[in-house]
């Protein structure tokens, strides 16, 4: 059960984990600019700072905002659909 | 090569038909998972020891018929034996996870499936690859069925049925190629099918192959199946059905330029599904279409590095959907409910389930130092170098959306989130058996271990050279990938209001049919119900109102004479009909069940006869005989050489002496030797019929 514990730990400093991953992800996107080089990159639009970061966020927030609408538009139906 | 060579199906179909002569009593149950494991570890053990070459021919003499070919059950060579080590690996985890289950049907059709799997990795031919992909089907919709719900009878029936429907295409695609190319062997190079000529039949055997790795719009038997299935079940099907169809693509299809596009759709149509999706399960079968999609892209590119990150990808693949299968069957198994709505909160409950769920989930997505992230990049890389820039992004952009839904939503929404579980689902939730958990550590140190040792899967792809050559730990790689995968959990944080799943199902594919069939079934109903009323009118008229007048007469008749025959007749129909009847009264499976198997006799009959039995062989005639004659009627014998068993008669007309009987040959065979004089006085005739 020290699992388990271990999680109630980091649950009850829900700010500090915040806190912390926060810093992960702007160090993450300081140290790209930085320091690593972009010699591998395959396009020009790579070499935009920290393209890879916004990538990833503009990537996941159309992904979800596009599937919604699509679910919306009359893909998701009640669970007993196929039942009658 | 004649020699006996031992096929590792072999040892898992006869494996199976003994599970149920191993009791479960002695030993404390030991014995009979004792002899669970030992099988799938014979299996993996015979493919470690199997050397390259091309073995277990089977020559067909021509059936009669003019007919022959060679089937090769072993073509063992790098392409093959990786996909053959992947797959006895993921039995051996199967089996090991559902190691308690005491139904001994499930053990029997995961592993014949397991068995039709490697049987089409090892098979050399069209027509053995045709049998064992076949095999493949008919046993896994047994994994759907054993769950017993209403929802599964219909699962599966309708898995089969669309499967059926793809073994056929890829039938008629192989018929039509054989034809064309005048041999059945899937050849051993990696553009047999002439990929950049592609003819109609190629087509064909395509559709075959990628209804079964489910790329759109042939995909919806996937998440419909998978979702409705065993709890351990579905940790074999998420492996062979997929994988094995990606296997054939690489075989024959490497090159193929269409599939680029498809790969893409797939992997970013999955990732919409998932979005919407509230069963778990579900939303794993939408992410292996997501993730096969990159598989198929790179069998598209078909370049050597793609071909190798297919294949990586495909082994990585199998070992981490395993992983979440097994995961999510655990929740399932312990709590009964796979559905987010019903979920929550099981942190407390079941930690290390979460633990190992995570791990999948991260391999999944490919993080550094996870499984998925030393394979997927290959696929990517050939992408980019093949400049196909478009390819590349999309990819990148449907692995955010794994990360999101794999890796965030699935371990979010079951082990945390508001939603609190029913009461009694929350008190049955609890960390799984033993052997559950074992199997859950080793598919997650695999993980690891491919994702931190990459030589240990790249020594075993078709192209080593070029595979050690490649480094995915460049730090550009590590960072590109942690800033789309982090910045993704960002996302998902921020936008968590818009995730939380709804007690809905999503429409796909699969509407068409579920909904068709019954449009057809309405259709059918209306049809067959005004033909039955025009039917019954026109009886009334022109049969009714004669037929009673001639009643009254045949009344007589019938009182004295008709009587005692039929009832004769009635009782012995009723007779047949009692015996009859248990076919019919079983449940559908049953009915099916023995279908086949009178299916299975006649084939076999149907061979016995054409090769062994005098009464169908065509031989060469070498005489006809009058048996007997009077003025009444005449038998005519007709004799045949049968090579070291002799003469021996062969077929027997019967006839009227005064009408002659005419009797054909094909012309190529002599007719000589029938007396003149009892030619003439029976009136034979005996004409010669060119063939053409």
């Amino acid at each position: 059960m020290n699992l388990a514990k271990l999680i109630e730990f980091l649950r009850n400093r829900l700010k500090a984990v915040k806190l912390v991953c926060i810093t992960v992800l702007v160090l993450l996107a300081v140290t790209d600019i930085l320091f690593v080089s972009n010699d591998e990159a395959h396009t020009t639009a790579e070499h935009f700072p920290a393209f890879w970061s916004i990538f990833g966020f503009v990537g996941c927030v159309l992904i979800i905002i596009f599937s919604k609408w699509f679910g919306h538009a009359g893909i998701m139906t009640r669970e007993d659909y196929y039942d009658e | 090569m004649n020699s006996f060579w031992l096929h590792p199906s072999l040892i898992l179909i006869l494996g199976s038909l003994l599970v149920p002569l191993v009791p479960a009593g002695p030993m404390k149950g030991w014995l009979k998972k004792g002899y669970l494991c030992l099988i799938p570890v014979l299996v993996f053990a015979r493919i470690l020891t199997m050397a390259h070459g091309t073995f277990g021919d089977v020559h067909f003499p021509g059936v009669g018929l003019g007919l022959s070919w060679t089937l090769v059950f072993g073509r063992v060579d790098a392409l093959s034996n990786v996909f053959g080590y992947i797959m006895s690996l993921m039995c051996i985890l199967g089996t090991l996870y559902g190691l308690h289950v005491k139904d001994n049907g499930q053990h029997i059709a995961a592993w014949v499936y397991v068995a039709g799997s490697i049987g089409c990795i090892y098979a050399g031919d069209f027509i053995t690859l045709f049998l064992f992909w076949e095999l493949m089907a008919f046993s896994s919709v047994f994994l759907i069925w054993f769950r017993g719900r209403r929802e599964s009878l219909g699962a599966g029936y309708r898995y089969l049925l669309v499967h059926v429907f793809g073994g056929l295409a890829l039938l008629a695609g192989m018929v039509w190629h054989c034809n064309v190319q005048g041999s059945w062997a899937f050849d051993e190079s990696f553009c047999n099918l002439a990929v950049h000529h592609a003819t109609p039949a190629t087509y064909l055997i395509m559709i075959g192959f990628i209804l079964n790795a489910a790329v759109p719009p042939l995909h919806a038997w996937l998440p419909d199946a998978y979702g409705e299935a065993t709890f351990n079940g579905s940790v074999f099907m998420c492996a062979f059905t997929t994988k094995t169809a990606v296997y054939a693509l690489c075989r024959g299809f490497a090159g193929m330029e269409i599939l680029v596009p498809l790969g893409v759709i797939m992997a970013l149509y999955g990732v919409v599904y998932a979005v919407l999706e509230n069963d778990c399960r579900r939303l794993l079968a939408y992410h292996i279409i997501s993730q096969v999609g990159y598989m198929v892209a790179g069998v598209g590119l078909g370049t050597q590095m793609a071909v190798n990150g297919a294949c990586a990808h495909a082994f990585a693949h199998i070992l981490y959907k395993g992983l979440l299968f097994m995961g999510c069957g655990a929740v399932l198994h312990m709590t009964g409910e796979s559905k987010f709505t019903e979920l929550g909160g099981l942190w407390k409950k079941m930690p290390w389930t979460f633990v190992f769920t995570l791990i999948g989930g991260l391999s999944i997505s490919a993080f550094p130092l996870f499984s998925g992230f030393v394979s997927k990049s290959m696929i990517v890389s050939a992408g980019f170098d093949e400049h196909k820039y478009w390819a590349g992004f999309l990819l990148l952009l449907a692995s955010s959306g794994t990360f999101l839904h794999t890796g965030l939503k699935v371990p979010y929404f079951i082990w945390f989130g508001k939603n609190k579980p029913k009461p009694e689902t929350w008190d049955r939730a609890a960390e799984p058996p033993w052997n559950m958990n074992a199997a859950m550590v080793i598919a997650s140190v695999l993980c690891i271990f491919i994702g931190c040792y990459t030589p240990y899967l790249y020594r075993m792809l078709p192209y080593p050279t070029l595979a050690a050559e490649y480094h995915p730990y460049t730090a550009y790689h590590i960072f590109e990938t942690l800033q789309i995968l982090l910045f993704t959990g960002l996302g998902f944080f921020l936008l968590l209001r818009k995730l939380v799943p709804d007690p809905t199902i999503s429409l796909d594919m699969d509407w068409f049919y579920r909904k068709g069939g019954r449009a057809f079934y309405w259709i059918a109903r209306k049809l067959v119900q005004s033909v039955d009323t025009f039917v019954g009118e026109l009886y009334r008229y022109a049969g009714l109102i004669p037929l009673m007048l001639t009643a009254k007469v045949s009344g007589l008749f019938d009182n004295y004479v008709i009587d005692g025959a039929v009832d004769g007749f009635a009782e012995s129909f009723r007779a047949i009909g009692r015996r009859l009847r248990f076919v019919q009264r079983g449940q559908m499976q049953q009915t099916l069940a023995f279908a086949f198997a009178v299916a299975a006799a006649l084939v076999l009959a149907f061979l016995l006869l054409t090769r062994w039995s005098p009464l169908m062989t065509l031989g060469r005639t070498r005489e006809w005989l009058v048996g007997t004659h009077s003025t009444a009627s005449l038998s005519v014998f007709q004799r045949i050489d049968q090579g070291r068993s002799g003469m021996r008669p062969y077929r027997f007309y019967q006839g009227l002496a005064n009408a002659p009987i005419t009797l054909r040959t094909d012309g190529r065979q002599p007719v000589t030797r029938l007396a003149a004089p009892a030619q003439q006085s029976v009136g034979l005739k005996i004409e010669a019929v060119k063939t053409p």
